[in-house]
């Protein structure tokens, strides 16, 4: 487990504005004791303080994952989210979409949002903003970018992509072995 | 008489002299034979142990008994005679002595020995002989003989069409031979050097520039920004020029020291600051998003229109009728019997889709 050098770090929390804007300083500044980043092969796991000096006790090379892995920086030096971000990203999420029951499996198959798979959008949903992508019953199942704004929605025809799909919970199944 | 009683009398002087070859012991004690070794079992008496005056004593005659045992079991052997001299053949010692010398360390594996291991790759025996089909008989695989059939075999050499027909195929052949010896001898002193943990200068940028791959070429562009006499700080920069990374990159570039890694912070500290460097990537973001701007208008002037329109809502029973038109259509499918029928006029039936 290492520290994330600065400029990973500042990768990593400009990622994250993407998605939750303000409310990365929540992740950081908790009341229930303090979180940090922490990056072990190139992968980024948010774990707790004590967590850590749990974790610590293992020999490095014996540890797997300690924490939520929140993503994993490429080959090229680019952060990349993962799925199991997602429980800390959806509460805090400023921009979301619903997706109507419909279109909810093709969702979760990979694919991008459609016009006429789209139940919601937040009001002033800028272009190529981090959304989370929930259901109509307010769960989340994944996140991705805005391809249109809200207002380029309306006059969208319904097979235009209203959402690029970037991870989806059905990623737990179908990348089981990659994700952690 | 006289003389049996003086040698008798020189007899018991001498027993008196030497000890009894005898000796009396409460458990018997283990012999290895082989090592010259006594194991005496028996309890020592430790209140003579604790006696200063009596120790040595004590330990003296304790080690003469069991020395007398073993000179026994010794004698008991089958002896043999050798050059005026009595001696006896020991038998296969017993007890396992621990070696005297450490345990030679394994052979330290080359690399390929080491990558085969890993991956699994177990060495297939190949045949010493092969048969040629060409020269209809067998051939070694190496070594003697196998020059010779070479020779016979490549008699002539072909030209390949895009090459210069006067280049020497026999001369070009012994090269990439010798190359391949060279680098196999690189390999075996290489390896030597890693073995002996020997550091050696890393193999720079390959000399040919065809052969280069990216990560070498955004290496060499970095390496030759940094050669200027202020180390490259004053060099521009590419709009979106990346810093090469990757294993030994960073000793390649000039003016570029070993960092030592930072001490890992203490909460508080790394807590702060990641805090001020995200206030420092908010504080980035444009304040004025023009994209945002302009979508937000756009959904100003549509609600203000829609609600325009719901404010101008048409009185009730005075639409606007838009018929006679060619352009327009409904949606719905014309019926028969729902227009002005005109009995006269001979129509064959509804008009069908």
């Amino acid at each position: 487990m290492k520290v994330l050098s600065e400029d990973r770090t500042k990768k990593l929390f400009e990622k994250l504005t993407k998605y939750i804007g303000v409310n990365v300083k929540l992740l950081i500044d908790r009341p229930d004791g303090t979180y940090c980043f922490r990056e072990k092969k190139d992968r980024v796991y948010y774990i707790s303080e004590r967590l850590l000096q749990l974790a610590q006790t293992v020999k490095p090379d014996h540890l797997i994952s300690a924490g939520t892995c929140f993503g994993k920086f490429t080959k090229t030096n680019k952060f990349r989210l993962h799925i199991t971000a997602l429980t800390y990203i959806a509460p805090y999420a400023n921009y979301k979409i619903w997706v109507k029951p419909s279109a909810e499996q093709q969702f979760l198959y990979g694919h991008h949002v459609i016009k006429s798979g789209l139940g919601r959008i937040t009001e002033n949903t800028p272009k190529h903003q981090g959304v989370v992508i929930n259901t109509m019953s307010d769960i989340p199942i994944g996140f991705g970018v805005a391809a249109r704004s809200t207002t380029e929605c309306r006059h969208a025809d319904p097979l235009a992509t209203i959402a690029f799909h970037q991870a989806d919970i059905g990623e737990y199944i179908r990348s089981e072995d990659t994700l952690v | 008489m006289d003389i049996v009683n003086e040698i008798l009398e020189k007899e018991q002087k001498k027993a008196e002299k030497y000890k009894p070859i005898t000796v009396e012991k409460h458990l018997d004690v283990e012999y290895d034979l082989g090592t010259l070794l006594v194991y005496d079992t028996n309890d020592l008496d430790s209140k003579l142990l604790d006696s200063n005056s009596n120790r040595d004593e004590y330990l003296q005659s304790l080690s003469r008994d069991n020395t007398q045992l073993l000179l026994n079991k010794i004698w008991e052997l089958p002896t043999e005679r050798i050059d005026e001299a009595i001696v006896v053949r020991l038998p296969q010692p017993t007890t396992v002595l621990p070696r005297s010398k450490p345990v030679p360390k394994p052979k330290p594996l080359t690399k390929w020995q080491e990558f085969a291991k890993a991956k699994g790759i177990t060495k297939q025996k190949k045949d010493k002989l092969k048969w040629d089909e060409q020269l209809q008989k067998w051939v070694p695989l190496y070594g003697f003989r196998k020059a010779a059939a070479e020779k016979e075999k490549d008699w002539l050499i072909e030209v390949p069409q895009h090459m210069d027909p006067m280049m020497d195929m026999y001369e070009k052949k012994a090269g990439e031979k010798s190359e391949k010896v060279a680098k196999n001898e690189l390999q075996r002193l290489k390896n030597i050097a890693r073995s002996r943990k020997v550091k050696i200068p890393r193999v720079g940028l390959p000399i040919t520039s065809d052969k280069a791959s990216a990560t070498q070429l955004s290496t060499a562009a970095v390496v030759a920004k940094a050669s200027t006499a202020s180390l490259g700080k004053f060099q521009d920069k590419l709009p979106k020029e990346q810093e090469a990374r990757g294993k030994g990159v960073h000793e390649l570039i000039p003016g570029k020291e070993r960092k030592r890694r930072a001490p890992v912070p203490t909460p508080q500290v790394e807590k702060q600051n990641n805090l001020n460097l995200i206030d420092k990537i908010l504080s980035k973001r444009p304040k004025i998003d023009m994209e945002k701007a302009v979508s937000q208008h756009i959904h100003k002037e549509q609600t203000q229109r829609s609600e325009e329109k719901k404010s101008m809502k048409p009185a009730k029973g005075k639409r606007k009728v838009k018929g006679n038109n060619a352009t327009n259509f409904s949606a719905k499918k014309p019926k028969a019997g729902k227009g002005q029928r005109n009995m006269n006029k001979k129509t064959p039936g509804r008009k069908r889709r």
